[in-house]
Parts: C-alpha cells; structure tokens; sequence
C-alpha cells in the first residue's frame, strides 16, 4: 500500500489522535529522575571481574620489555595480559573505507603490540576482582619503553626530515581530497574584493558525562558472547566483536540500555573495549571496564584541530564569486575504525560555501598521521569548521566592502525557489528554505532594534557584538556514508510491531536511545500510525537479540529513518489488525479504522470493536475465526532513503554577546536559532536538541581545547583544565523552525542532532569579530577564543 | 588495605558496613549498597555528577570518604524520591524535558532543590549560579533553568 495512508482519507500526519507534531514528554524520563535508570556503569554480574590499564606515558615508544611477576601476585588479581598475549584472542583492524580514495592506516591492536604510537595508549590490561585491585596491581608492573621521535606537528607531518610513523605506508599522509568546481581563478581575477585568512580550529572532545563502558560475558558453555555496552550503533559492534573474536554475529548479543551521553564519541571502536570483550573470552567470565575521566581524555576519540586557509571573491556589490580553501588535519596514529579519521576533512570539503550558491570552489584537504590521540567523527561532523569558515569569510568580506551582514547573506544564500538544486561541491539540495529561516530569525532577534542597541551602548564603552552563522547539516544518510565503502554499517532500519494481549502495542526498532528522545519519537509515530493513546506504546532499543537490523543512533538519522520504518510498521500491523476485526464484525477492512484503542467505522468514527477484545479473540479463541484465517499481529517494517542519499537540512545562528575589553571576556547575553528539519514530530525534543548543540558549539568556540606539548603530552586531561560550558555562562537559546519536509518518506522527517553545534561556532566568532572590528582589531579566526586570544586581537599582549 | 566497619543511615535505613579507608562515599553507595542513581562522572569534584545529601548538605561523594559518614545521615536520589519531596521538580524536569541523557540528573535535582528550599524565586542567573557546579552535556541548561524556576514560582504561589 504505496499511497499515503488509508483507510481514512485523511492525509498521513492528520490522522485522528495525531501525536505528530506535539510535545509528548519521553516515556523514559520518570524513571531517570528517580535514579532508577541502569547505565552501563551500574552493570554488575556474577563473577564479575574489572580490568585497569597500564597505558604509554610516551606519545610513541617501542615497548622493551614487560615485567608482570609483581602485578600477578598482588591481591584479588586474576590475570595481567599484554598486547602479544590477546593478539591471540583478538584480531587488529585497519580503519579504512574504500570510497575515501588512497585513505590508508595501519593495523591496531586491542593492546599495543611491540609499540605505543601515542600518550594513553593502553599496554597492559590487569584483571582484578575490583577496579581498585586492579588498579593496585597495575601500579606494579613494569615497562620498559624506548622513547621514539614523536610526531605532533601536522604541519611538518609530511616534510621529508619527519620521521614515518607506520614506515610501510611510506609517509604519514592518511588522505587527500581536492576539488576544483567552476572557473575559480578566473572568479577571483574577477573579483572587486578577495579576503584572505587562516582559521584555526582547536582539538576538543566529547566529554560524555558517563564514559566509556562495557561490560563483556562470554558464557564459554552456551558458546555466547554478551556485551553491555554504552554504544550508539548496537547492530554495528555485533558485527565487529563477532569479526575480531573469530565468532558468528548470531554468538554474540549486544545490549544498550540507558547511555550517559554519546555525540559521537560512542559510535567507534576502542582498543580497550575491544580487549574488555576478548579478556573476557579468554577468562571465560564477565569483565567490566569503564573509563575514567582522565582515560577518557586520553583514549575517547578527539574531534577538530583544523588548519584551513581560506579566500573568499566578492563584487563590491556583494555578490560572492568564488571559494577556496586549504584544509590540514592530523588525526593521530591510526585512521578509527569502522568510520575512518578522514571523513572531517571530507565533509569540510563537501560543506564549505554550502549555503550559497558560488558555482566557484576551490579545495584540498590533507589528513596526517601524529603521536597524538586518535580523531574521529564527533557531533555534527566537520560541520561546525566549514560553517565557521564558510561564514567567517562572508562576515570579513562584508566589513571590507562596508556591507551589512544580513545584506550580504540576503543576496547570496541560495534563493528559496531555486529547488532542486545542487551545490559546487556536488551535494544535492532537494528543498531548503535559506530565506525563509533568515527572515525568521531576524524577526525573532528585533536585528534593527539590537543595532541600535549595540550602538547606543558602544557610546558607553560597552562592546557588543551580534553574529551570524547560516548553515545546512547531513541527515537521515544513505547507504552513500558508510555502507558504500565496505563498512557494515546500516543504513537502513527496521522496525518490529505487536499487538500484546491486551491490545497494547510493543515496538522494537533498531535506533538506539541516548538521550535525543528516540523512544519518544518512536512512541509519536507508532501511535499516531497505529491509532492508539501513546501510554498504550512500549518501544524497546538497543538488543541485538530483539530489535530488526538497523544502525542506531548517529548522524541525525533516527527520527527521519527509524521513524519512517516505525511509520510503516504501524500501518502494516493496522491493516493486519483490521482484517481481523472484520472476519469478526463480517465489515470491509476499508470500511473499517484504529481510533483511540478501538476498531471503529472509517466514516462516522463509531467504535465497533475494542483492541484488546480483538486481542482475546485473537490469541485465546482463534477457534471462532473463519476457517483459513490466520490472525498476523506482528508486523515489520524497513525503511532506508532511495531518493536522496542525504537529507540536508538548514538554519541559521545568531548569537549576541558582550566583550570585555580589559579582560578578554566574553559573556554571552542571547542566542537564535532558526533550523528546518522538515516535518517537526516532537517540537519540544527538537528545541532541546538544537539546545544541546549549540552549546556544544560554545564550548568549542570558547572554552574547550586538548592541549598538547611538542612531546605530545595532554597538558589538561581533567576537567578542572579542560574548560566545559556550565550553567552561569550560558545564554537562554531562543528557536524557531521553518518546516519543508522531505519528499522521501512519508513523515517527511529529517534529522535535528547537529544543527546547533554547526551554527554556533562560527555565530559566536562572528560575533566577537563584530564587537571588537570598530576598536581595530585584528579579526580573531581561532578557536576557542580565550581571554588571551581577544586581549592579542586588541594588541594589549 | 584495612577495613573499616562504619554505621550510618542511608535513605532513612541503618547500615553497617566494612569499607576501605579509601573507599568514596559515591563508591560505597553504588558498589556497596548498590544505589546505582548517584553517578560518578570525574572524580575529582568538578562534574558533580555524584553529588548526594550529607546531614541535608548536598556533598560531592567522590570527594568524600565512606568513614568519614560514620554515625552521620545520607540520602540518596533513591530516598529523596521515595520521600516525595522532588516529585514537583521532578515532574517539571520531565515534562519540560531537562533531561536528554539523565546521568546528570540526580544530583542535579538534590542541588536544585537545595536552591528552592530557600524562599522567593530565584531569578535566572541566580538558577544557573547555583546550578554551575553540575555538569550537563545534553541539554544546554536552558530547561533544566525553566525548571526550576516554574516549580520555584509554583511553590510561591502555594504559599503566598
């Protein structure tokens, strides 16, 4: 049944009972506000053991010798196992996709074999009966290193007197990609006006509230591996511990209960998970391990440290001509695995200019090796830096030619009726509504009045700044990210739906729940496509063993994708549902609808039939069905975009903030956000995510930065030195939406998970820029701004 | 590693335990008693993620040890929830969704309530001062501030 819904002639998202487009409150929320939620970390199981790490104090050392007779027999310790020792349990892995042309990386190990390629690096693992002894034990053993050169520097990474850090892959390139669309030199010989600048991006991390955990059971006698796991991607880490522990997916089970944060940091696969899961296979017993925070900083995967150089070509009436930009990366030792480390880099090439309609473009991006800690995908992906660049450059162009901002983005964003269209770098647009969000949000901000405002008090010697950042973000991905590349990572999702006994519905869906709502969203759509009250909907996540095929949660795909299969089952179990209903009424199915719990006349709405009477018939008097007939009470759905590989969405950032002068401080005073996800099923989820984002967003466009010394040491792995946003610093973020659904599902939803962390990076740089430029100021394209970054801008240091 | 036996109330029980001196309060709790709603985060008192009531006091419990509660009284997310003394704060952090992930939320909800057991409403940046030692990744701390400052202003209007 391809058209859009029936039986009731009402449009898909209209139907009676709607939850569409409401703000339910998530199912799951009473039970976590009651600290009744079970978190990897709160795992325990019989015989349970815990596995401390010894880990490199080197970024890159060659490993001499390992002395364990100390750590072996200190108390409660049950095994200290080294790299060599579960390389024979655990297979390596080499992050690679092959449609990221030449990205190359080299074999890594659960736990360094022969060599430690960066600081954290783990080198033995002690398996004790607590942490604490674990820990104990770990003190004693003894390694001895032979420091190796280090490699920190990405911008010497690839000069001939660095030394390899993998020397069979012949230099410590990991990827290039350039691209070169249109006349680009040409466009800026043409030019009135070109602005040229480097923008420098500083390492930051996820710093996930709960960390890294796992806990590993292999049950040597059902031959079955359980895993716990705080993961986003349940159905891809089946795959990989099967692959790597030499068993069959169907051995093992991945379970996913509540998860305390994720943004991406939780979606690869880490060498002390790995070793977690394989120590367990070797000790034939349940084995914990979950970070701690200074691990975390050291081991959870870094995002980040961009060196672009970029120019922009401009009319002096304003009409952009041309990009070009010049990315360098470096991403640690190793390209993470399934994912790669490469994908930034390339996103950055694909997103830069987006917005805008400059058939112009110009780009390479370079991706190095470095003894450092590894880099990977983290919320909203390259994102936050080809936007901060992309509106860096317009904002520097604009106050060269002495233009208005919002002037300058008016003329060029890509009209709202030039739909479908594509962009320089070969993305393609189904609809976007540029304008449209634009003039929202400078209705929702009162722009005229905050000019006049800001002017007023610069007379006093307060500066102020507004800032803009317009951007479009990667959703709901095909097959085209991963899939194509020959990583086992779905792209499509399914989703399982059954009636209980007593007419209640029980959803099983392959996305994963870590904070976004999914469940929620899941609830909204099966309920609304299904025609019961949302309290009668129980959704079950994250189980191997009882969820469809699907690919979890990550790049704003659960909503849009595992939404639309959720969509689709509903409807399948309706009409299953109604042709019981009429074997028993002796009606047409057609003639007949599920209204609030009950079998009702499609026409005038009358019930016929309650859902849980359907049920009883069902399942304890199928003997009064008509002969032949068989009651199907379950049904499953799939969903993947075909259409499109991508559905982009849009928005737009304002962020409005206040500048210190003496000090270097930024106080933040308001945030905007405009974003189009397409059909809105949950506005409040959907406010809260972008809410989430963009502070992510501020914290890396203030405070948040790895620091590392030429000796790739981690200068602040804890969080009293490495800067997180907290609630006095943060603005009240004000959102609004424009909603152009996608034309390839019929919930017409997209994805919302990184809007705010794209936009507001480069909002609030625009927006420092703007309360400093008339003081003379040297235009700040480094982030985070510190104090020490703005008082250099001014030349006071 | 000697132990130590300690007796203390937790969440209006009595109990006796031997503990290591180096043994967390937070530790103690989640790994002893198995209250596994008091979350550990960092460790070192800046996240607040394992904040739990001390005598009333909400405390960090990684920077507290186990020994020193001796003869002393706890509460635990568990136990003020029981009580039904958040149920107001809890049900204004879940309709308005302040919060994504939950990790934070237990001890943001003891510190939040140790701001509301004052009188008046607090204003926003008032909140958001009080608010500041508690760590919050997903939410952006804008709902969790309506939050508190709807159920600040309920209780206001209830009393006066």
């Amino acid at each position: 049944m391809n058209d859009r819904d029936q039986p009731t002639g009402l449009t898909a998202l209209d139907r009676p009972n709607s939850y569409i487009g409401r703000s339910v409150p998530r199912p799951n929320l009473a039970r976590l506000t009651q600290g009744r939620g079970q978190y990897v970390s709160d795992v325990s199981l019989p015989r349970m053991a815990h596995v401390a790490f010894v880990r490199s104090p080197h970024s890159h050392a060659r490993i001499q010798q390992i002395e364990t007779a100390a750590a072996k027999r200190a108390p409660g310790v049950i095994a200290v196992v080294s790299g060599e020792d579960l390389a024979k349990v655990c297979t390596p892995w080499v992050g690679v996709l092959t449609h990221l042309k030449g990205l190359k990386s080299a074999p890594q190990h659960a736990i360094a074999v022969e060599r430690a390629c960066w600081q954290g690096e783990a080198v033995v693992a002690v398996v004790a009966r607590t942490r604490a002894l674990a820990e104990d034990a770990a003190e004693l053993v003894e390694i001895e290193y032979q420091e190796l050169p280090a490699v920190t520097d990405a911008e010497t990474a690839l000069d001939k007197a660095t030394p390899v850090i993998h020397p069979e892959l012949g230099d410590n390139l990991t990827f290039e990609r350039t691209l070169d669309a249109g006349e680009v030199d040409k466009a800026f010989k043409e030019s009135d006006t070109v602005v040229e600048t480097t923008f420098l991006f500083g390492r930051h991390t996820g710093v996930t509230n709960e960390p890294r955990a796992v806990v590993a059971d292999w049950n040597e006698g059902a031959q079955r591996l359980t895993v716990h796991h705080g993961t986003q991607a349940p159905h891809m880490m089946q795959n990989i511990f099967a692959k790597h522990l030499g068993l069959a997916e169907h051995q093992v089970r991945v379970i996913t209960d509540d998860v305390g944060g994720s943004f991406g940091i939780k979606v690869h696969v880490y060498a002390d998970e790995m070793a977690t899961v394989a120590l367990s296979k070797l000790l034939r017993r349940p084995v914990k391990y979950v970070a701690d925070r200074i691990e975390s900083f050291v081991t959870d995967i870094h995002a980040r440290d961009h060196r672009v150089k970029a120019r922009i070509g401009v009319t002096k009436d304003g009409r952009i001509t041309a990009f070009e930009i010049d990315d360098l990366t470096g991403i640690g030792p190793y390209s993470v695995y399934p994912r790669t480390s490469g994908i930034e880099a390339n996103q950055i090439v694909n997103l830069v200019g987006g917005p805008y309609g400059c058939p112009n473009y110009r780009a390479r991006a370079r991706v190095v090796f470095q003894n450092k800690n590894v880099m990977c995908q983290y919320r909203a992906v390259g994102h936050p830096i080809a936007t901060a660049v992309t509106e860096g450059l317009v904002d520097l162009a604009a106050a060269k030619l002495g233009m208005d901002p919002v002037a300058l983005r008016r003329k060029n964003l890509i009209p709202d009726d030039a739909y479908p269209c594509g962009s320089a770098s070969g993305l393609k647009f189904e609809k976007l509504s540029h304008h449209a969000s634009l003039d929202k949000l400078i209705a929702m901000m009162d722009y005229e009045r905050l000019r006049k405002e800001q002017a007023g008090v610069r007379a006093r010697g307060v500066h102020r700044g507004i800032g803009f950042a317009a951007f479009i973000e990667v959703t709901n991905p095909s097959a085209a990210f991963y899939g194509v590349g020959g990583a086992r990572i779905s792209s499509q999702d399914g989703a399982t739906v059954r009636l209980d006994a007593q007419g209640a519905v029980i959803c099983h869906t392959g996305v994963t729940e870590q904070g976004q709502g999914a469940e929620a969203v899941i609830a909204q759509v099966v309920a609304t496509s299904f025609g019961v009250p949302i309290e009668r909907v129980r959704v079950i996540t994250g189980d191997t063993d009882n969820t469809p095929y699907g690919g979890g949660t990550w790049a704003s795909r659960a909503a849009g994708i595992g939404g639309e299969a959720a969509w689709q089952a509903g409807k399948a179990l309706r009409a299953n549902v109604l042709a019981v209903a009429a074997s028993i009424l002796q009606a047409e199915p057609k003639a007949l609808d599920i209204r609030n719990a009950a079998v009702v006349d499609a026409e005038t709405g009358r019930e016929r039939l309650g859902l849980d009477e359907v049920a009883r018939i069902a399942y304890f008097r199928p003997d009064t069905l008509p002969p032949g007939f068989q009651a199907e009470l379950m049904a499953t759905r799939h969903y993947v975009p075909r259409a499109w590989p991508f559905a982009f969405t849009n928005g737009i950032q304002a962020s409005h903030l206040e500048v210190d002068v003496d000090t270097g401080f930024v106080t933040l005073l308001d945030h905007w956000v405009v974003e189009d996800c397409g059909t809105v099923i949950n506005p409040q989820l959907v406010d809260e995510q972008v809410r989430g984002g963009v502070v992510q967003g501020i914290g890396a466009a203030l405070f948040e930065h790895c620091l590392y010394d030429a000796q790739g040491q981690l200068l602040n792995g804890n969080m009293a030195d490495y800067l997180v946003p907290m609630a006095a610093e943060m603005p009240d973020i004000q959102v609004g939406h424009v909603v152009t659904p996608t034309a390839d599902s019929e919930l017409g939803a997209k994805g919302a998970g990184e809007a705010g962390t794209a936009g507001a990076p480069g909002a609030v740089m625009n927006a420092v820029n703007d309360a400093l430029r008339p003081l003379g100021a040297a235009p700040i394209t480094q982030m985070p701004i510190t104090p020490g970054v703005v008082l250099a801008a001014l030349g006071k240091i | 590693m000697s132990a130590h036996e300690i007796t203390l109330t937790v969440n209006g029980e009595e109990v006796r335990e031997a503990v290591d001196a180096r043994t967390t309060l937070v530790d103690f709790l989640r790994e002893t008693l198995g209250l596994t709603g008091s979350h550990v985060g960092c460790e070192h008192g800046v996240c607040g993620a394992c904040s739990v009531r001390l005598d009333g006091v909400v405390v960090r419990g990684c920077l507290t040890l186990a020994v020193q509660c001796e003869g002393h009284t706890v509460e635990t997310i568990e136990g003020a929830s029981d009580s039904g003394a958040l149920a107001d704060l809890q049900e204004e952090f879940r309709t308005r969704n302040a919060l994504q992930c939950g990790y934070c939320t237990p001890a943001m909800l003891l510190t939040a309530a140790e701001l509301l057991a004052g009188s008046g409403v607090p204003s926003r940046a008032a909140i958001r001062e009080h608010l500041s030692g508690n760590y919050c990744r997903c939410t952006g701390y804008h709902a969790i501030v309506d939050a508190v400052e709807a159920v600040a202003r309920a209780r206001a209007g209830a009393t006066s």
